[in-house]
Parts: C-alpha cells; structure tokens; sequence
C-alpha cells in the first residue's frame, strides 16, 4: 500500500497548489478547533456542578418535622409534629438492613463563653454517627462516643475554627467551655474539608441535651445513611417508606404534603447533574454540529478540487494512468491535509483550552475546562473519516469519466 | 499496425442522436505518416479519440498491433495506453505546476519506472526535441512551440507503437507549425508511426498520405509525396 513514488507525487501536488491545500486544511483545523473548545468548556460547566456536591455524602436522608396541612383521624390542622427517641428506634428497626448510620439531632441555641469571653457559634445535638455522616477528620482527642451518649456526659467535639477562636492556640483538650449554664469538656478537634460551616460548629451527645432540657425525649430532626447498592430507585423507595411510617406514628394523612418533610440529598445531586448532563449534551450537539459543518466544507472544496482537477486527471488517464492510481491519488492526498490539520486543529484547541484563565472561567462557572485527550483524538478521527469519504465519493466519479471528457473541459 | 472495420459512433445529444462515424475501415502500416482531414464535425477527432482509447466506438473492430481492442475495463485500456499510444494535443496539456522534465517522465512514473531512471529517459526525449536546457521550466514559461515540443518528448516518452496528434499546430503560428512538423516528420523517419488531424492542407501534405473524412465516411485516402521541411 504505501508507495514511495506516490507519496512524492503527492507531496508536489500539495506544495504546488497551496491554496487549495490551505482552504481544505483550514476547513478541517477550524471544525475540530470550535469542536474541542465547545466540548471543553461543556465539560468545565460540569466539573462545576461536581464539585458543589463532592464534599456531601450523597447517600444521606434527612427527616424534618413541620405541621400538618389536612385534619386526620380526629387531629385538626396546624399540628405541630415532633419526632421522639421512639421514631428514631422505631426506623432502625424497620430498616435496619438498608440504614447505615441514623443519626438524631437537636439544634441547640445557647450563648457560649469561655473564661469572660463570649461567643456565638453552632451547636449540634447528635449521635456519634454524625461524624460520618458529615464527614468529619479528627484532628485532636477524639469524636463524641457511644459512652457518652449512653452516660449523658457533658462533653464535646469542636470544629478547627471554634478551637482557634477560643483557645488561640492553646491545647484545648480538657479545658471546660460553658454552653448555656453548663459547662462542657471539650474531648475533641475535627476539621472538615468541605468548608468554614461544619468548622463552626461543637458538638454535643444529644441525649446529654434532652437531659438539660429536663429529661424530653423530643429531637429535632433525624439524618440517617443508607446502603449505597439500593441505588437511586432504593434511595426513593426508602426515603417514602420512613415516610409512610412516621406518618403512620403520628397519625398524619397520607396525602398531606407537609408534616414530615424528607430530603433524599443523592436525589438532589442526580437532579444537578442531569441538568449539567442537559447541558454538555446541548453542547456536545453544537460541537457535532460544528463537526458536521466541517465535514460538508471539506466535501464542498473536494468536489471543488476535483473539479478543477478534472483535466489533469484526463492528461494522467491519456498517458496511462489506471482509474485507482487516480482514486488513489486524490484520496491520500485527502487523508494527508486532513490528518495533518485535524491534529493540528486539535493540538492548537488543547492549547487554548488550557491557557484560558481559570480565575475568569470561575467567574462563568467553568471548572478545569478540558477536554479528555481520548475525545478529542475520536473527533479528529471522525472528521478525517468523512474527509476521506467527502474526497472519495467526486475521485471515484473523475476516474470513471472519459478521458477525452475530462480533457475537452476548460 | 492499425486496422479498423465498419466502425460506428453516436454521440446522443439529448433526445436526438448525432451520427458522427458511419462505417470507417481503414488501415495504416508501421511507419507511416497520415493525416486525417475533414472539416469540423467531419468526424476526424471522434475517429483519433477511437484510435487512442480515449473514447469508445459503437459498431465495427479495432485492431491496435494485432490486438483487438475491445470490451476492455478502464485498467486494462490504461495500460495499452500507457504502453502502445502516445498523444499530442492541439492545447498541449502539460501539467502546470510539473516543469517540462516531469511532465515528459509522467507516462514513465505510470509504467512503474524508478525515478531516476525516468528522470534521465525523460531528459534524453527532452534532448531530442532540443529543449533539454528547458528541462526545470514550467510549461508557463515556455511559448507555444516549445509547449507543443515538450508534449511531443512526453508523447515518445513511453516509446509507443503509434503517435496520435490532435490538431498539433492547430494553436501556433505557421513558423513554429513548420517547427513542430520538421520534428514529426523527423520522428516517422526513425521508423514511428504517427497519426495528424488537421484540417489545414499545407500540413497534411507534410504527411505522407491523407485520409479525407466528410460527414462520418472516408471520401479519400491516397499516398502523396511528402512535403519535407528541410529549412529549420
């Protein structure tokens, strides 16, 4: 197949036409340059969407009480629903083949001070499991235990930005800060990466809580991880059983829309990420677009060229040349201007690509703009494809015409 | 060395059809000269372009060297060209952006042969029609006559059995015509044998016979005594 006579003979027909070599060339470069902007950007847009949620276990559901819209089996409206040490068992009970970690959690709203200063920070009511359900890194000492819940001791876990504010540097392990008119041991750093929020918080056993608040076994909401091999479809199911069930325990109608409230937070990401999906998959469109309008150039200007071609490849058929040296001909020289300004176009949109300015990019909300190397290597392939094929379809038609119509075509 | 019998061609135009070649037999021995004559659409170049495989005929048979050329597919018909037919064009087709030496070594890069010795087969042809100097110069720097030269060395370039000239003095003045006949005349004398259409008499009695087409049929044909060019 490859012919060293023929690649020179081609190498001089693309020297001496340059023009011819340029348009064709630059059709190709352009339509895969605008093809792996497009697609790159698509997929900073994405990255963006990813990264909002990255730091959120996304297998968490949580159940917020609210009040009741409907009058039910002898409750009127406007019931205030309170969940109880009893739901939180009753749930583990139930579920416990599917809940991973449950974890009740009261939010408690009582000034803080340490020595004479005072400050105001975020306190969570929680069981042990919320450090992995939140994702919390223990820097120092160690995480609220089961012990302490058990005991209804009165200590507590702070977040990286509570101990610097309070303790400026001093160990904060052992020391006793007061929460409310209690004072607390502090047992415990942790950090969490997904941000300042989490870090302004301590953290507290809840039922050392409900003790303070003389002895209620009311909570305020319950956050629990599933097993993540239900899937989205199980995530729903479930989070519509816990439903049901409270709704059932606190005789709410079952149609009422309010009164326990679930939020299914994988479901929340899912329906993010389709949107981003929608969007790189309109994106994606007009970049295959852009391949498509790049492929109809190149057949426009290989039908030009053959045409203006015509006579010589009469003069070449007059002096013996058979109809697939002529196909042959015209096709490498095809697959070679395509191939060479495909990459190029493709090198030069890689470039671009990442010598965008990521701080400006932020500010569209764009994410490492990029484009995978495997993409952008199957579109240039695509393209010089239907090069070849846009080059081969008027090649085959100029060696099938007589050569003494070709020659007669001014 | 060419013999053809009872040979038809039709060109449809649309929904009519134009009768060009309406019975030709005819036959011409190796080393002859002739020229084919006729008025325009008398049916001469159909009658080459048959000759030269270029174009196809309806009816009749065409003998080439003893080989009948028929029914043949386009790589076989390639190939007889390549090695049995040389052309010479009335509007020369060189290849512009080949210079002359490629143009004349293309028929040779078909015939599969190395490019240096196509190169120095090229450039003897070149030689022999006295524009080896010209050898790197494109056809656009060359005037008419050297075009036409160049066309001629491509034409022998193959070394084929016959030499088909299609009005070749048809795009030049009568001194350069002289020129490009003293070299055909010159080439048949090294035993070639070569076919002119022309249409004008002081070339066709340069040749050493004329056959006189008129509307599709041969009206003459009879040997003469050549007109040598002996002044250039």
């Amino acid at each position: 197949m490859f012919n060293l006579e023929r690649w020179k003979e081609i190498f001089q027909s693309i020297q001496k036409n340059k023009l011819r070599t340029v348009l064709s060339g630059l059709t190709v470069s352009l339509g895969i340059l605008i093809f792996i902007i497009l697609f790159g950007l698509g997929e900073g847009l994405k990255n963006s969407y990813s990264d909002l949620f990255l730091n959120e276990a996304n297998n968490v559901i949580y159940i917020y009480p609210g009040k009741t819209t409907k009058p039910y089996a002898g409750f009127k409206t406007n019931r205030i629903i309170e969940l109880k040490n009893e739901d939180v068992d009753a749930i583990n009970e139930e579920f416990s083949s599917t809940i991973e970690y449950l974890n009740p959690r009261l939010f408690v709203s009582e000034p803080i001070t340490y020595g004479l200063e005072s400050y105001t920070f975020e306190i969570s009511a929680v069981s042990p499991s919320n450090q992995l359900i939140e994702k919390h890194v223990l820097m120092k000492g160690r995480y609220i235990n089961e012990k302490d819940l058990f005991e209804k001791n009165k200590v507590t876990t702070i977040g990286r930005l509570v101990a610097r504010d309070i303790f400026k540097g001093e160990d904060p392990i052992g020391k006793f800060i007061n929460i409310g008119s209690r004072a607390f041991k502090v047992v415990g750093v942790f950090q969490d990466i997904s941000g300042d929020t989490e870090e302004n918080k301590l953290i507290i056993p809840y039922t050392t809580r409900q003790q303070i608040l003389k002895g209620t076994d009311v909570i305020g909401t319950i956050a629990f991880t599933f097993d993540q091999s239900i899937g989205g479809s199980g995530a729903v199911k479930l989070s519509n059983d816990v439903k049901s069930l409270l709704k059932k325990r606190k005789s709410i109608s079952p149609s009422d829309p309010s009164g326990i409230r679930i939020r299914n937070v994988a479901d929340e990401i899912d329906r993010s990420l389709q949107f981003a999906n929608a969007l790189q998959i309109i994106i994606t469109f007009v970049g295959i677009g852009t391949l498509i309008a790049g492929v109809i150039g190149i057949s426009n200007i290989m039908v030009f060229i053959v045409k203006e071609r015509t006579k010589e490849l009469g003069i070449r058929k007059a002096l013996g040349a058979q109809p697939s040296e002529i196909i042959k001909m015209i096709i490498s020289e095809s697959i070679f201007i395509t191939t060479l300004s495909g990459f190029f176009g493709m090198g030069i949109g890689i470039i671009i690509l990442n010598s965008l300015d990521s701080g400006t990019l932020q500010d569209y909300f764009i994410t490492r703009a990029g484009v995978d190397f495997g993409i952008a290597f199957f579109a240039t392939i695509i393209l010089i494809v239907f090069g070849v094929i846009a080059g081969y379809i008027p090649a085959k038609r100029a060696a099938s015409i007589k050569p003494i119509e070709a020659l007669s075509d001014e | 060395m060419i013999e053809i019998n009872k040979l038809h061609k039709s060109y449809e135009m649309g929904s009519s059809s134009l009768h060009v070649l309406k019975g030709i037999d005819f036959k011409v021995e190796a080393g002859e000269l002739v020229a084919i004559m006729g008025s325009s659409g008398s049916g001469k170049s159909t009658l080459l372009n048959i000759l030269g495989m270029l174009d196809i005929s309806d009816q009749g048979t065409y003998d080439l060297d003893d080989i009948r050329i028929a029914d043949m597919d386009e790589k076989k018909a390639a190939n007889y060209r390549n090695r049995f037919l040389g052309f010479v064009f009335q509007s020369f087709n060189l290849i512009n952006y080949k210079s002359a030496l490629e143009n004349v070594a293309l028929p040779l890069y078909y015939q599969g042969i190395a490019r240096k010795e196509r190169q120095k087969t090229a450039l003897n042809y070149l030689d022999k029609v006295g524009l080896k100097d010209w050898s790197l110069h494109l056809p656009s720097e060359l005037s008419g006559g050297q075009k036409q030269r160049v066309a001629i060395a491509r034409a022998l370039a193959a070394n084929p059995k016959v030499l088909l000239a299609d009005e070749p003095t048809g795009a030049l003045d009568s001194a350069t015509s002289r020129e490009v006949m003293a070299l055909i005349q010159k080439i048949n004398n090294e035993g070639k044998t070569i076919l002119v259409v022309t249409h004008e008499n002081d070339i066709a009695n340069m040749c050493k016979r004329i056959v006189h087409l008129k509307d599709g049929v041969i009206v003459e044909d009879k040997k003469i005594k050549q007109n040598i060019i002996k002044d250039v």
